[in-house]
């Protein structure tokens, strides 16, 4: 009774979801699906609480959904596409998230992320047959 | 007979569906990601394509966890977009084509791809968005469509080899139909991407740029490496550019190269763009 090793667990920084996670994480995974409908996100948030118990969700997970600490929710095993159906319209969006991993704010998260643009114009002219505005 | 006049690859992002709602084509963070696929756009006009491929991915609109095919195919003659819980506003249904779907399910089943059938499948972003950025927002589409989706999502998900055979079979499934069809593969996601973890916003420019020359002119390359090694190199879910692969591997081995554009970041994405033609 073990789980596998993989050749992706030492990658740094990375949580991937396989089976392990998902194992885990089915509940409440399972809870946030329903909120692809309208009356399921009217129901949740009517009575949080309640709504976890229906769907099994417990100790931890429950704690963080009711607390909406979506990081946390992403710590304990909870998949990125479903979180996002209860984080975003609560205005947290994926790169809030990823720059709360990271500790820093989501305006440098962006920062960060456009360091990507520079020189690629000259980069792509160099390797050539690209488009280039 | 059904002929693959070509394919592409796109971008499948969320933002990307924002972007054409809110009409932001032109505002400086999307100009140059939205004018790269003029091009492409205009290659598609002349393919005048009956049928488009779209190889794709859920993010939990269709399938949950409960049950994950590594490789579904719709089997419809109407696939509907719905909401999918964070504000993406849903589009008018895609025109599918049960008979033509259900060849190409006996087929890849013969050629030993044992794919899921569906006969009611919902399209989330991933499928809809590249639609809305080749073709715009329309109340009627065009086209008729054929959603085939891969797990990405939970691993295991299938090896890089794996997809560019599904596409070889795909491709022999498609040109075996009797009728007259000029069918497009479009292969979306990617590319190096990472949503979480404390390496969340890792973007591989050079790994992008290396993936597209060799997807377009020697896709074997890809299949050298393994989905750990992907996801070291392209983060978690830069792992979606195995479904290039798909429809790569659903075009002739030698294809011309008609446009290719790669933009980064958007959104938390490097995003590439590749209209390549059967000779």
């Amino acid at each position: 009774m073990v789980w596998n090793k993989h050749d992706y667990d030492d990658i740094p920084g990375t949580y991937v979801f396989d089976g392990e996670t998902a194992h885990a994480s089915y509940n409440i995974n399972k809870m946030l699906f329903t909120f692809n409908t309208e009356d399921c996100r009217d129901e949740f948030e009517a009575d949080p609480a309640a709504y976890c118990d229906e769907f099994g969700v417990e100790g931890d997970f429950k704690e963080c959904v009711i607390q909406k600490d979506f990081l946390r929710m992403l710590r304990l095993g909870c998949n990125i596409y479903f979180m996002a159906k209860m984080a975003i319209p609560r205005g947290t969006s994926v790169q809030d998230c990823g720059a709360a991993m990271q500790g820093i704010t989501t305006e440098e998260f962006q920062a960060k992320l456009l360091e990507n643009r520079v020189g690629l114009e000259e980069k792509l002219d160099k390797v050539g047959g690209y488009w280039n505005g | 007979m059904a002929k693959i006049i070509g394919g592409l690859t796109t971008s499948h992002i969320p933002a990307v569906g924002n972007a054409i709602e809110n009409n932001l084509q032109q505002e400086p963070y999307w100009k140059r990601f939205f004018d790269g696929y003029e091009p492409a756009k205009e290659w598609l006009k002349e393919a005048n394509p009956d049928m488009i491929v779209v190889v794709y991915n859920d993010h939990g609109l269709n399938f949950f966890l409960d049950k994950m095919p590594t490789f579904a195919l719709g089997c419809a003659d109407i696939y509907h977009n719905a909401d999918e819980g964070w504000g993406l506003k849903p589009q008018a249904p895609f025109p599918g084509d049960a008979q033509f779907s259900w060849h190409v399910a006996e087929s890849l089943i013969d050629q030993e791809f044992d794919i899921c059938t569906c006969q009611e499948m919902l399209v989330d972003h991933g499928f809809v968005n590249p639609i809305r950025a080749l073709y715009g927002t329309l109340k009627e589409w065009p086209v008729k469509t054929l959603p085939v989706a891969v797990n990405v999502v939970q691993h295991p998900v299938p090896t890089a080899a794996r997809c560019l055979k599904l596409g070889r079979a795909l491709g022999k499934a498609i040109e075996s139909y009797p009728e007259d069809m000029r069918v497009v593969i479009f292969g979306t996601g990617g590319l190096s991407h990472q949503l979480q973890g404390e390496r969340a916003g890792l973007i591989n420019v050079d790994f992008d740029i290396e993936c597209m020359e060799k997807i377009a002119t020697e896709p074997e390359w890809f299949t050298q490496f393994s989905n750990a090694e992907i996801m070291r190199k392209a983060g978690t879910e830069g792992i979606e550019t195995i479904m290039w692969m798909v429809m790569r591997g659903a075009l002739q081995d030698e294809v011309k190269v008609i446009h290719k554009h790669y933009h980064a970041p958007i959104s938390n994405t490097g995003a590439g763009v590749l209209v390549l033609e059967n000779q």
